[in-house]
């Protein structure tokens, strides 16, 4: 197992989309338990549809796995529509990161989509 | 060492063709064959339920498991064996004087202190008593070198404070606490207040003595001191445990049992409900064996050695900082550590491409990681089988963290 491939490095450091949109339409953020770092993903809906992902930001501190995680994910829902993040699960991620994961580092590596998802849930609840 | 470590079958074991580099004894030690073989002989030869058959391997296995409980008692100074209760680990040593002691015990306008680097088992029962009860929670502070200063018992200790609970090692900062010169200040300032010592990090490491400590209440398990896991003791004064209520119910903690009423065995067994963990307390008492065989002045001795070796080695690593006392004979062997600009779970992930097991996280002590207001740390951890090599091997993984990360 190579966990710590050239594309996950490359997305450690640095990462994309790093940082905090100017107007997000909604954030979240999650504890990780077992290491008290926080990651915090920040989204902004395209204006008319309000469906798709126009802009996608996120901060916080984290292992490599976690970081690059976040990283690739951002790349990867910017334009993508809401319902089809919400159906994003841990396969996907797992894919993305194109390496294998133990059960303590998978957590690392989710953590990300489901801060994303609580967000783009938390801004279905508004709407609706 | 050479002799030592081939008693220790998993350090033939070798993944992926290299060897294993274990340093993550304070979370579990690895066990002795004379361990594994005892807890076999039960199953294979005697393994028979205990108090109750008047059959042969009954008999034996209940000579085998009251002799283990004989000779922890020996091992730890206690005056009678009666005073050694089996419990499933120190986490339900003091969950049972949580339940047994405090609750009844306790109430508003009480104090019980506990100190920073607690284990979470030892620290959350008494946070709980102060939510639930109104029983007001101080906590000792430890000093910048990672060590607590008597003179503030001053002020913790007052006539109001029913129980100070301690740990007399700790599983972060490595730090000993000066046991008994603690307990003589606090009978002194409060005769009444009682004092529970967590040994967990004590009982393998180094000759601990419950009367000389002057300690009410000691708990300790045995998977940290090569022992199995899933058994551990808590031992206290004779009056003290007599007058406590009984903790769990069942199966030979009772003298007779009638319609209307009950009378419960006397002590240890009124605290042993059910069918306790024969093989367990077995393979605790040869593990108590094989460390009085050892003798444990040369235990601790070992361990000076190579928390002094690590200690250097890893102060030579460019930004890496470590948690407690710098001197070694202030600690035990347990170095907890950060390194500027890498993860802990990274360097965990990396260090075990090369088998190098080490813990990361907040190791049961979050509190502490807040004091000192850090994230989680890395932890690496000896014991009798640590070889200067294996300290070697974790430098120069370190280095390989850094060259990767970097």
């Amino acid at each position: 197992m190579d966990l710590y491939r050239e594309i996950i490095l490359d997305h450690y450091k640095p990462p994309r989309n790093f940082g905090e949109l100017e107007k997000p339409d909604a954030k979240a953020s999650e504890y990780n338990t077992t290491c008290g770092d926080r990651i915090s993903i920040e989204v902004r809906v395209n204006a008319s549809t309000r469906q798709r992902i126009d802009d996608i930001c996120f901060s916080g501190v984290g292992c490599a796995i976690s970081m690059a995680s976040a990283s690739m994910l951002t790349e990867k829902v910017t334009g993508m529509r809401l319902k089809d993040v919400l159906a994003l699960g841990t396969n996907d991620i797992v894919n993305m990161l194109g390496t294998e994961l133990t059960p303590s580092r998978t957590k690392c590596a989710l953590l990300p989509l489901e801060v994303l998802q609580k967000a783009v849930l938390s801004l279905q609840t508004h709407n609706g | 060492m050479d002799a030592i470590r081939k008693d220790f079958p998993i350090l033939n074991r070798r993944i992926d063709g290299k060897p294993l580099i274990y340093l993550d004894s304070t979370a579990t030690s690895l066990k002795p064959q004379a361990v594994l073989d005892a807890m076999d002989e039960y199953y294979t030869l005697y393994g028979a339920n205990v108090f109750r058959g008047i059959y042969k391997i009954s008999e034996k296995a209940t000579l085998a498991y009251e002799g283990a409980r004989e000779r922890i008692a020996k091992f730890i100074g206690a005056k009678e064996k009666e005073e050694v209760i089996f419990t499933r680990g120190t986490d339900e040593s003091i969950s049972l004087l949580y339940y047994s002691w405090a609750l009844p015990h306790m109430g508003k306008g009480d104090v019980v202190v506990t100190t920073i680097m607690e284990h979470h088992a030892n620290f959350l029962p008494w946070q709980q008593l102060a939510k639930t009860k109104g029983v007001t929670l101080k906590i000792w502070n430890t000093d910048a070198n990672g060590e607590l200063n008597l003179n503030d018992l001053d002020t913790l200790i007052t006539r109001e404070t029913k129980l100070l609970a301690l740990t007399a090692v700790s599983n972060v900062l490595g730090t000993i606490n000066p046991i008994q010169k603690i307990t003589r200040t606090v009978k002194k300032l409060n005769p009444a207040c009682l004092v529970l010592v967590d040994a967990a990090q004590a009982a393998p490491h180094m000759a601990i003595n419950v009367q000389e400590w002057g300690a009410d209440f000691v708990a300790f398990s045995s998977h940290k001191m090569l022992g199995p896991t899933g058994i551990g003791v808590l031992w206290g004064r004779r009056e003290l445990l007599e007058d406590m209520p009984v903790f769990n119910f069942g199966g030979d903690m009772i003298k007779e049992v009638h319609r209307d009423h009950t009378v419960f065995a006397g002590i240890p067994y009124k605290f042993e409900a059910g069918t306790p963990h024969i093989s367990g307390a077995i393979g605790l008492g040869a593990a108590v064996d094989y460390l009085t065989a050892l003798g444990m002045d040369a235990v601790r001795k070992h361990e000076v050695e190579i928390t002094s070796y690590a200690l250097k080695k890893l102060s030579d690593i460019s930004g890496l900082r470590i948690m407690g006392p710098t001197e070694a004979s202030h600690r035990g062997g347990v170095i907890a550590f950060t390194m500027q600009g890498f993860h802990p779970h990274d360097i965990g992930q990396i260090l075990d491409e090369d088998n190098i097991c080490i813990r990361v996280g907040f190791h049961c002590a979050q509190p502490l990681h807040e004091y000192l207001s850090i994230g989680a740390t890395a932890r690496a951890s000896f014991y009798i089988y640590t070889t200067k090599a294996d300290i070697d091997a974790l430098a120069n993984g370190l280095h390989k963290v850094k060259k990767i990360l970097g």
